[in-house]
């Protein structure tokens, strides 16, 4: 929602040069993009200049008036603030280790689906589902069937009485966001596993390489793009977690799985407090920046993006 | 022999592979058990797998008042996916064929919007609406949605639209076409499909969001997420109930996701990956 775009893409040498075209004047040619791209800087940029703005003000929504600037306080309150440190921490950990954990799952399942099997269109309809489902249903349906103490399948199967979502609040709601998102790794991984050319394949078995020299010297270098790309977006989106947070433990016992966009949200619209929730969004972007920074760089190399621009 | 070993080891990994999906798919079955139970029967210890199924679940939803949800849904859904395709189609036309000056930092650009927190704008937003009389208004998410799926639909349309024979536009201009005629002629039909699995992957998206419609729609412009938190403060007792909702606010979004997953992966990636 800002505009990392010039920094980025300036790193890029590889703009088209316009050809010239007869009677085509430069904003004959921008016409078609002109409309998608003002709307779109109008809809994203506004709000995140208006977020620096409240940044630097004193407002809670339930104290009329209250409205006033106070330059950096809010954001020293912010960093003396403990609980946004942990929300930091809790953000890192359920990205990283749901992130791993999907990819390796995915990558499993993919490799299961790679090959020629009975059902194996069943199969990968049935392992995509589960991303399909409303984030809320799922998130709720595991909070309920799976989580549950008393009724739960989870202790149904392994035994005993475990409150799941008091005694490992944050692994809980890993184990929803995994169980989403594992199909989309799976999907992106599978894709990579089936654009590798057969030939070199077989050439490798004809070569009498084994199963797992083939997998480790051939294909995960070939998958190298896609496991990349798959980190990437998986972490965009898992970042912004806040169905499963929401809806499975409101952040709690206490702040034990609260991530920063649950605790932005609380601060903004339980704490209505205008000032530091949007100082708090602001540190967020600009962390993000920096990562999406060197993410952007990422998909534009290892993807070729910029293919066909130069047409 | 060795056949012979291969084809057990074949058929060993074949049934692993069911064993392993049907273990990982299990929540969604057991949903789907649990919406034609009773709630008597939805929570048992041991749970229960013969029931007489019912459908009085999905009877007491729409008693709940599920109906408007869903319309919102489908109105937001639909309006969104439309206004991207509007703005989107020319824009990919003209990131791609005919190609603008620094197309890549404009790329980049519509890249960088799906990359930042949707939590530091939501505040200004909420404000906004307040002050414009768009809060729990069906507009608001219509904007937002288009806003959100716009990039996306970009990059990948114009993955469909690169893949266009350059000798087929060749050819049009040659012959004199109008740029209308060779769109409508030419390019269209090619990336017809393309444009229709883009606006499947809309449609996915938008139903699923929830963010947004958390918190700046209520009773009034609720979507089907919306509708679902509602058994938060409930869900102890209405387990059965919960997952007829669940099923039936999931339904149009998988049937979409099942139709559409040959190009889900592009979507996904943004067209990165074919």
């Amino acid at each position: 929602m800002t505009a990392v775009a010039p920094t980025v893409a300036s790193g890029q040498r590889v703009e088209a040069k316009p050809e010239k075209r007869k009677g085509a004047s430069p904003w004959a040619r921008r016409a078609p993009l002109l409309p998608a791209l003002l709307f779109t800087i109008v809809v994203t940029q506004i709000p995140f200049i208006l977020t620096v703005v409240y940044s630097f003000q004193s407002w809670n929504l339930v104290r009329p008036g209250s409205q006033h600037f106070v330059g950096f306080q809010n954001y020293a309150d912010v960093f003396a603030d403990s609980q946004f440190r942990g929300a930091m921490l809790n953000t890192v950990v359920l990205t990283v280790v749901c992130v791993f954990v999907a990819l390796l799952l995915g990558l499993g399942l993919a490799l299961l689906l790679d090959r020629k099997f009975l059902g194996r269109g069943v199969v990968r309809t049935l392992l995509i589902t589960p991303f399909l489902i409303l984030p809320a249903a799922g998130a709720l349906l595991w909070k309920t069937t799976m989580f549950d103490p008393t009724y739960g399948l989870l202790n149904f199967v392994f035994g005993g009485e475990t409150d799941w979502l008091s005694e490992f609040p944050l692994a809980s709601v890993m184990a929803q966001i995994v169980w989403q998102w594992t199909p989309f790794m799976m999907l992106l991984i599978l894709a990579g596993l089936q654009s590798q050319p057969k030939d070199v394949l077989e050439a490798a078995q004809v070569d009498g390489a084994g199963r797992w020299r083939t997998f480790a010297s051939i294909t995960l270098p070939h998958l190298s793009r896609y496991l990349q790309l798959s980190v990437l977006l998986g972490a965009i989106y898992i970042v912004n977690s806040f169905d499963a947070i929401f809806l499975m433990t409101q952040g709690g016992p206490g702040t034990a799985s609260t991530n920063l966009p649950y605790y932005i949200f609380q601060r903004a619209f339980q704490g209505f407090d205008i000032g530091q929730s949007s100082a708090m969004g602001v540190i967020v972007v600009v962390l993000t920046l920096i990562v999406a920074t060197f993410a952007l760089r990422l998909m534009f190399r290892a993807f070729d993006v910029s293919k066909g621009v130069v047409k | 022999m060795s056949t012979l070993r291969r084809r057990l080891g074949a058929a060993s990994l074949t049934t692993a592979t069911w064993v392993v999906a049907i273990l990982f798919v299990f929540p969604l079955i057991w949903m789907v058990l649990t919406a034609f139970k009773q709630e008597a029967d939805a929570y048992t210890d041991p749970p229960r797998i013969a029931f007489t199924p019912t459908l009085d679940q999905f009877a007491s939803i729409f008693e709940r008042g599920f109906l408007p949800y869903l319309g919102n849904s489908a109105f937001v859904t639909i309006l969104s996916t439309l206004i991207v395709l509007l703005l989107g189609v020319p824009a990919a036309y003209a990131l791609s064929l005919a190609p603008v000056p620094k197309t890549s930092n404009v790329l980049g650009f519509f890249l960088s919007t799906k990359m930042l927190p949707v939590v530091a704008a939501i505040i200004p937003l909420y404000v906004i609406s307040q002050r414009t009389q768009l809060l729990d208004n069906v507009w608001a998410l219509v904007i937002l949605y288009t806003a959100m799926n716009l990039p996306l639909a970009i990059w990948m349309m114009r993955s469909f639209f690169l893949e266009v024979p350059t000798e087929m536009i060749e050819a049009g201009r040659v012959d004199g076409a109008s740029l209308p005629t060779l769109l409508y002629r030419v390019i269209l039909p090619v990336v017809a499909p393309g444009i229709a699995a883009t606006a499947l992957i809309c449609v996915i998206f938008s139903w699923t969001e929830f963010f947004y419609a958390v918190n700046l729609t209520a009773a009034r412009a609720g979507t089907v997420p919306v509708f679902l938190v509602g058994f938060i403060t409930s869900e102890g007792l209405y387990w059965a109930q919960l997952s007829a909702a669940a099923l039936l606010a999931s339904l149009p979004v998988m049937i979409v996701g099942w139709i559409a997953q040959n190009h889900l992966v592009r979507g996904l990636s943004m067209g990165a990956v074919k």
